[in-house]
């Protein structure tokens, strides 16, 4: 019999990771205020090569990773995005490109697609030139609509996701419209999580409670008319929703990031957690890290979780939330997500969102570009 | 007689998947793991075939009878899914 063959230990063992995200590099043309890559970026090491990442795309995959997501940063400044697509694609996985569109020409499409890429995410900021461009602080608005037409041309569904926050909000309606004018078969309108560059920038982002109903009303009107012809997914803001979310589907469970130093992640943005210390892709092989490593195993199911969360009959559901909403609001990356109502640290949600209300304060945007993450990452 | 005939649309990808050992619908960030009836009936809507030719190729591999109304509620779910769509010319 076969099954005589397989060792005990390795029929207990917990299943492999689901999806590998590669964050290629940190280098963007856009300089997004609302970025979730970490804010000092620029002390990154230096970017893997291609054979790095072949190695990382080969023993995810062996370890039943189906899902192939490149993302940045923009990717396509790597000019070794299509090598990297074909492997992985010839493996069995998924091929998902997480684009600006910058960067992204007639020759360049069709090389992907010859290298078998199955999908492309293109991100838009808005729908008017003007506040697209002010939030990427670049000119791109254009380009984007032009990107969008030529994926569309090569036979790919135009998949956009957009962020949505304080500044662009009140633009759904328009964002929504333009959407089905490229003849988008999905909308992705994912509310800013305060990570990253958009900590930095929470005051600037967060919209009021009246912003956001209005914009869920929007999209139920627009949901109710296009039907299957295009779908939208609202994404609702943790801070407003007060409901912990599972983070990445628990903590080393499904998910597995590379960041373009060879960071291996259980999210892309666990780069910022405190008294961690992450296996680097260079010096293990994937079976470790996802196995074996304390990282992976540090926030794993539910038995590390705070006495909030252990008495609660939600935890399972939610694994105590987000570990770096955790970290970045109260400094303990093991404390309950205080978007819970019922973490003792839930105050500081609560003030958050009265600064959101309060009419008249202007909060200047920081860009996220490699100066002002050389700038911030200095203590004084 | 309905002679449209299902094909998985193009917004997923369908493929046996060792690790699982099942067949999964990719789609991007996600998968639907399928059972062994839900695979073997999308294994066969290849865009060329009829629903009632489905069925009669179902009944032939698995030595079955009486397919009709499992495959059509399974079609209609996979349809409301947006899993599959129709080829009609």
């Amino acid at each position: 019999m076969d099954t005589l063959l397989v060792p005990p230990d390795a029929m207990q063992r917990r299943p492999g990771p689901l999806w590998l995200l590669a964050e290629v590099t940190y280098r963007c043309p856009l300089h997004c205020a609302f970025c979730y890559n970490p804010v000092d970026f620029a002390q990154a090491g230096p970017e893997l090569s291609t054979d790095d990442w072949l190695k990382v795309i080969r023993e995810a995959r062996a370890l039943g990773a189906a899902q192939f997501g490149i993302s940045g940063g923009e990717p396509l400044l790597r000019d070794d995005i299509e090598i990297l697509v074909r492997e992985a694609r010839g493996l069995g996985f998924y091929t998902n490109l997480i684009t600006s569109g910058v960067g992204l020409t007639e020759a360049r499409l069709a090389a992907l697609k010859d290298a078998g890429l199955d999908h492309i995410q293109l991100s838009f900021q808005d729908a008017t030139r003007e506040a697209n461009d002010l939030i990427t602080n670049t000119r791109t608005f254009d380009l984007k609509r032009k990107v969008a037409a030529m994926t569309k041309a090569a036979g790919y569904p135009t998949v956009i996701n957009c962020v949505l926050h304080r500044t662009n909000i009140d633009h759904l309606d328009r964002i929504i419209e333009m959407a089905v004018e490229i003849g988008a078969e999905y909308l992705e309108l994912a509310n800013t999580q305060y990570h990253g560059w958009a900590f930095l920038n929470r005051e600037a982002l967060m919209p009021t409670a009246a912003q956001l109903a209005e914009a869920e009303a929007v999209t139920e009107r627009w949901k109710a008319r296009l039907g299957k012809k295009m779908r939208i997914l609202f994404v609702t803001p943790d801070y407003q929703s007060k409901k912990p979310k599972k983070c990445m589907n628990g903590w080393g469970e499904v998910f597995l990031s590379v960041t373009p130093d060879g960071l291996a992640l259980p999210c892309h943005t666990a780069r910022m957690l405190p008294g961690l210390e992450f296996p680097n892709v260079r010096d293990h092989g994937i079976d470790w890290i996802w196995h074996d490593s304390p990282l992976f195993n540090r926030f794993r199911g539910t038995a590390w979780l705070p006495e909030t969360c252990q008495s609660c009959e939600d935890k399972d559901k939610d694994h105590g939330g987000c570990r770096c909403q955790a970290f970045m609001l109260t400094g303990d990356p093991s404390a309950t997500d205080p978007v819970c109502p019922k973490s003792p640290d839930h105050g500081l949600i609560d003030a958050a969102l009265a600064e959101a209300e309060k009419p008249g304060t202007v909060h200047p945007l920081v860009f996220r570009d490699p100066k002002n993450s050389t700038r911030l990452a200095r203590p004084f | 007689m309905n002679p449209a005939r299902p094909a998985i649309n193009r917004l997923f990808r369908f493929q046996w998947e060792p690790a699982q050992q099942a067949h999964v619908l990719l789609y991007p960030e996600g998968m639907v793991k399928l059972n062994q009836s839900a695979g073997e009936i999308l294994k066969r809507c290849d865009g060329a075939r009829t629903v009632s030719q489905i069925v009669a190729d179902l009944e032939a591999a698995f030595n079955a009878s009486g397919l009709a109304p499992e495959v059509e509620a399974f079609l209609e779910m996979a349809d409301a899914q947006n899993w599959i769509t129709w080829n009609t010319d």
